[in-house]
């Protein structure tokens, strides 16, 4: 109990003395987790607003897989990419290992499943109501997908949400592609997990307090931009 | 909606951007050394004198060698012998050379139930502690500090391999958690000096025996074999391999100190 007591403390005296490290740090793990939530988002939201206006045979095998992959351990993920962008590997020639870009590419991966199968989700139940509308004004496949993404803009925020929170959450796979290299790969989580290990439980206690507080933040801003954008 | 745009397009412009400027090599080193703190002090001195920095992914000594051999890293600084000589001999490795050492220490509850305190025969404390079945925590991560303990209980002539030793529990992870293990259980545990020094939650735990030959360190660099791996900062790396083992990278690793004690020291004081 007194640890956490101490990690109040600590964590408002590293923000109130704008600590560099920890501005560092935390800025890192925005830009990265946020890349890989946008990526994820990009890609994900219209292939799974796409599921839900095409129909193909193979599509509910595709929809098991996706569901699958929302189960798939994320050191799994991180592995696999780190055996792709080694300089023994395919890619190694991108010279992309232990960097941040390789951190983004392994979190995009992970967030895609999320995003895919959250979209048709949450456009499915639209998609039922009007698609004798959509049919009979004869819209594209591409028209219906973005009236669809457009109309459920409240719940894609949610979306957007989750990919993030588990991007920022994430560490396994981040340790194996980035290295955990102090100063340029070192996140929020990674740094928790080292100051866990040199026994400093109070430190790493203080900088979960302050992950969960921009995690919140995150959270704050993009309901607020929601509001703004629906406001048009 | 534009605000959207807007938003993606920075997030567009990040991904985008080219790799820093700053030249840099990639260092696979233990965990034990980096928290240490010893890079944080070396590093800033050799970018100053070099212009290059230095990016240290710290593993165990196994996964160090893993990383070289798959040339994902431009040198290696390491602390397991044998290791490294097979480093070399499989041609993943070349120019291994000592840089410096530092010692372990076996640490235990201030009780002490097996009587090891003062000790100065590693073999004998390891002996006692066998006989007693004391709780024991070890690394058994593969890492140099596990590959060391494992060589001293051969030493010592006491059998720890699998269901031999229940007494003995193997953590499978790096210096810290392995004490924080043995702080909880007031076991005895290996652990290197600087590690120890840094270390926070020690609860009833201190140094009970330490000073024997046996339990020193050394390490050695080696730069990766660029013939075997075309995509290794040979150069650079070179500099960084040259300037560790000069005069002056030597001045710097006998300059650090934890607490006002000096926790590495140079190949010169081993012959004592």
């Amino acid at each position: 109990m007194d640890d956490i007591g101490q990690a109040f403390v600590i964590a408002l005296k590293l923000i109130a003395a704008g600590d560099a490290e920890l501005l560092a740090t935390v800025g890192l793990s925005l830009a990265v987790s946020l890349s890989a939530a946008a990526i994820a988002f990009l890609v994900g939201a219209p292939a799974g607003a796409f599921l839900v206006v095409q129909t193909f045979r193979t599509r509910p095998a595709l929809l098991v897989v996706l569901n699958a992959l929302l189960g798939l351990p994320s050191v799994v993920i991180g592995l696999v990419v780190y055996l792709l962008l080694s300089r023994s590997g395919p890619l190694g020639f991108l010279g992309l290992l232990f960097t941040p870009k390789a951190m983004v590419i392994a979190q995009a991966i992970l967030t895609l499943p999320i995003v895919a199968v959250l979209t048709y989700r949450a456009t499915e139940a639209y998609w039922t109501n009007y698609r004798d509308t959509f049919l009979v004004f004869g819209a594209s496949k591409l028209r219906m997908v973005r009236t669809l993404l457009a109309a459920t803009r409240g719940a894609l925020v949610t979306v957007f949400l989750a990919a993030f929170g588990r991007a920022i959450a994430e560490v396994g796979a981040i340790m194996i592609v980035g290295g955990n290299i102090k100063g340029f790969t070192r996140t929020m989580t990674t740094a928790i997990v080292l100051e866990t290990s040199r026994g400093d439980l109070a430190l790493a206690l203080g900088l979960g307090i302050i992950l969960v507080g921009l995690t919140v933040l995150v959270s704050g801003a993009a309901f607020r931009l929601n509001q703004r954008m629906s406001d048009y | 909606m534009r605000r959207l745009k807007r938003l993606l397009f920075i997030l567009a412009l990040m991904l985008a951007s080219p790799a820093f400027a700053d030249e840099f090599i990639t260092l696979a080193s233990t965990t034990s050394t980096e928290q240490s703190g010893l890079f944080s002090y070396l590093i800033p001195l050799f970018k100053q004198a070099s212009g290059i920095d230095v990016h240290v992914v710290a593993v165990g000594t196994g996964q160090a060698l893993a990383i070289g051999a798959r040339g994902d890293a431009d040198a290696l600084l390491v602390h397991d012998r044998e290791g490294e000589d097979r480093f070399v001999a499989d041609g993943h490795g070349i120019d291994r050379r000592d840089v410096m050492f530092n010692d372990f220490v076996l640490i235990g509850p201030k009780s002490d139930p097996t009587g090891v305190r003062g000790l100065k025969d590693a073999n004998e404390a390891l002996r006692k502690i066998a006989q007693a079945k004391a709780p024991f925590a070890s690394r058994g991560d593969d890492s140099g500090t596990h590959r060391m303990e494992l060589r001293l209980w051969k030493a010592a002539g006491v059998d720890v391999a699998a269901g031999a030793a229940p007494w003995r529990r193997e953590t499978g992870s790096g210096m810290g958690p392995t004490l924080n293990l043995a702080a909880g259980l007031d076991a005895y545990v290996l652990a290197d000096r600087a590690t120890w020094a840094n270390f926070k939650n020690r609860q009833t735990l201190e140094i009970l025996s330490e000073g024997d030959r046996v339990l020193f360190n050394p390490y050695g660099s080696i730069l990766v074999n660029p013939e075997l791996h075309p995509y290794v900062k040979a150069a650079a790396a070179r500099r960084w391999h040259e300037w560790l083992t000069s005069a002056r990278g030597g001045a710097a690793i006998a300059s650090y100190k934890i607490n006002g004690e000096q926790v590495f020291f140079l190949p010169e004081a081993m012959v004592r």
